[in-house]
């Protein structure tokens, strides 16, 4: 016997790029490897397939995901994502990015694509600080939370993404966690056969930056927390999907269809040339 | 709908630097409200969904260029436009464009500054911002229209420098330019040169995103078309994968990037040059503040004042060569600005030895023919 078997999933990765950067512990895995066996499962075709990351940890992403790939400037993720969808509105065009980038710095570019319903789909590692940067405190870090630049406490009230998303019209909306890698999965596969815009949320475990000054030394020790304070409420007011040390609301909130914008921008463009003389 | 508006018209420079970018080609428009440039974007909303192109507003300027960068990777030719506050905001993804050598023309219809300034009146105050605005090591290049025709004109041609050299192409106007209507000729669609950007011959696989070709320019692949390559604003390596522990791999990049358009500097400049032959006063000026200045040196010569005039056509890369040739028979070099001094010190570094004086203008109409006349008659 002997001899190397090359991983299943090995194709949709670029070798080249590997090791990651990710520390020991680290959820972003287990959130690409959720991505790649959605589009696995799904054989999407990877040729039209466009994945675009912003800056931070997960958003090396990009990098690693063998498809025609974008690393943006830091937020901007979102509104360069648009003009490759509206250019090109045959690719399935991803976000896949951290929840400063997202939600910080590109928190303006998120409720207005949701708002259009630009056909994105986006995918949030939500690990409630900044990693990459040595751990700063965040648009999710939550209350009371020690991180570098709250070394008191946080005072400041966490964003509800799911509702944020719900709130700006996005049309198919889930949270999961990294321990919900099956549910996870799913929703991605959800979101890539959805027209409109999308966005999943994983609560991810960040131990070595975060977890440490949270009494949280190991990613296991976060994920135990993700397993035990979980609560699946499906179709659930997206207000009142908490994330708190005890409770922890999962689950899919928004799935409905409405015309997305390239939708109604092809209408109007075949009805504005059909006039043209 | 013509996709270009052949037959003599009476424009406004907003409406005929729109035209322009369509007759270029330019398919994809993002943009955002701003005086004095909003004519373009108003004028994109109505005519690009004739010609099958995308108009979208964004929710700000650094949307803006960030769709625009998007959609020049999706393989169109895309444009924005916006004043100096939109266009401060666009600086780190202007970089980002350079960094990635995504070809795109921005439009910078200057206004007064800093700060929300004088929305409504014309400035020069942002062309050392077009060459230094982002951070890092860079080269550009922006372009300097004079009349509502070169306000189609070099519009084309931002976009035929934008896709040979992947590099973003600025145009800096003026509020006057933008606003003042005056009789433009479009050509008819064969006359109009248009360049597209080169594609990859070597087929995916084999295709190295950013190895240069002998020219300095890589080769662009567009997503969809099967290459399944990376591109990032991290420094990266010709696979376009990040290396940023790499000094070598940095100095290759950083230094190609600004090679590209030095090494390229004589083809990519132009100047228009008017009575230099035998001028022993030279007005250096460029925009608006050209078209004063012209005048004031026919005055000068009808005067027996042996004056000729240097218009910047582009403004980076400067067009040292050209100001250095004028100023050598010269004694004396005036450069008129709507600002407090900017590309007069690239002027001074040009002329060497033959003394430059700076006429300023700010917070109003542009100079008067009179006023460069008397600063003739004054260094001449």
């Amino acid at each position: 016997m002997g001899g190397v078997v090359e991983h299943p999933f090995a194709k949709y990765l670029r070798t080249a790029m590997i090791p990651h950067i990710w520390c020991p512990g680290c959820g972003n895995g287990i959130i690409l490897n959720a991505f790649v066996r959605a589009l696995d499962e799904l054989q999407i075709n990877l040729d039209k397939l466009v994945v675009v990351s912003g800056i931070g940890c997960i958003g090396r992403s990009a990098g690693y995901i063998n498809v025609d790939s974008f690393h943006t400037t830091h937020g901007r993720s979102i509104a360069f994502a648009t003009g490759v969808k509206l250019a090109k509105p045959e690719l399935e065009v991803v976000v896949i990015s951290g929840d400063g980038d997202l939600f910080a710095i590109g928190g303006n570019h998120f409720i207005h694509a949701a708002r259009r319903n630009v056909g994105i789909k986006v995918i949030c590692a939500n690990n409630f600080n900044y990693g990459m940067t040595g751990g700063q405190v965040g648009p999710t870090t939550p209350l009371e939370a020690l991180t570098t630049t709250t070394p008191y406490g946080n005072i400041e009230h966490p964003f509800n993404l799911v509702h944020l998303a719900a709130a700006s019209g996005a049309t198919y909306v889930a949270r999961w966690t990294t321990f919900h890698v099956h549910m996870l999965t799913t929703s991605i596969k959800k979101m890539l056969q959805r027209k409109g815009f999308s966005f999943v949320e994983v609560v991810s475990q960040c131990p070595e930056i975060y977890g440490r000054r949270n009494n949280m030394r190991t990613g296991l020790e976060m994920m135990e927390w993700f397993r035990k304070a979980s609560v699946i409420a499906n179709f659930s007011d997206p207000a009142k999907a908490e994330i708190s040390p005890e409770r922890i609301v999962v689950g899919e909130f928004v799935d409905v269809e409405k015309p997305t914008y390239e939708e109604r921008l092809h209408a109007k463009l075949v009805q504005i040339m059909k006039g043209a003389p | 709908m013509e996709k270009v508006l052949t037959g003599v018209h009476f424009m406004s420079g907003d409406i005929a630097c729109a035209e322009g970018a369509i007759a270029a080609g330019c398919r994809f428009f993002a943009g955002y409200p701003i005086t004095p440039a909003t004519e373009i974007a108003e004028h994109m909303a109505a005519r690009m969904p004739e010609v099958g192109g995308i108009y979208i507003q964004m929710e700000d300027e650094i949307a803006s260029i960030a769709a625009v960068i998007g959609a020049s990777y999706a393989g169109l030719k895309a444009m924005t436009a916006t004043s100096g506050p939109g266009f401060s905001l666009m600086q780190e993804n202007i970089g980002l464009a350079v960094m990635t050598e995504a070809p795109c023309v921005i439009v910078d219809v200057m206004r007064g500054g800093p700060s929300t300034g004088q929305p409504t009146l014309p400035g020069q105050q942002d062309v050392m911002q077009a060459k230094w605005g982002s951070h890092g090591d860079y080269e550009i290049i922006a372009l300097s229209p004079s009349s509502v025709q070169e306000m189609f004109d070099l519009t084309v041609e931002a976009f035929n420098l934008a896709e040979t050299y992947r590099v973003p192409t600025l145009l800096m106007a003026d509020e006057v330019v933008a606003h003042m209507w005056e009789k433009v000729v479009i050509p008819p669609a064969e006359e109009v040169k248009v360049v597209n950007r080169k594609k990859p011959k070597n087929p995916p696989g084999k295709y190295m995103p950013f190895m240069p070709d002998e020219d300095l320019v890589p080769p662009m692949a567009c997503f969809g078309e099967g290459y399944r390559f990376h591109a990032t604003g991290l420094t990266h390596d010709e696979y376009g994968y990040p290396r940023t522990q790499d000094s070598d791999v940095q100095m290759r990049l950083v230094q190609r990037l600004c090679d590209k358009i030095r090494k390229n500097a004589d083809k990519i400049t132009h100047v228009e040059g008017k009575m230099l032959d035998d001028a022993e006063v030279v007005v250096v000026a460029y925009g608006i503040v050209a078209r004063a200045a012209l005048s004031a040196v026919r005055k000068a010569r009808e005067q027996g004042i042996k004056a000729g005039l240097l218009r910047l056509i582009t403004l980076w890369p400067f067009p040292e060569r050209h100001v250095a040739k004028a100023a050598e028979k010269a004694g004396a070099v005036i450069v008129p600005e709507m600002n407090c001094g900017q590309m007069v010190r690239e002027v001074e570094r040009a002329a060497k030895t033959t003394p430059v004086y700076h006429l300023s203008k700010l917070g109003e109409e542009p100079h008067t023919p009179l006023e460069i006349l008397q600063a003739i008659r004054r260094y001449g």
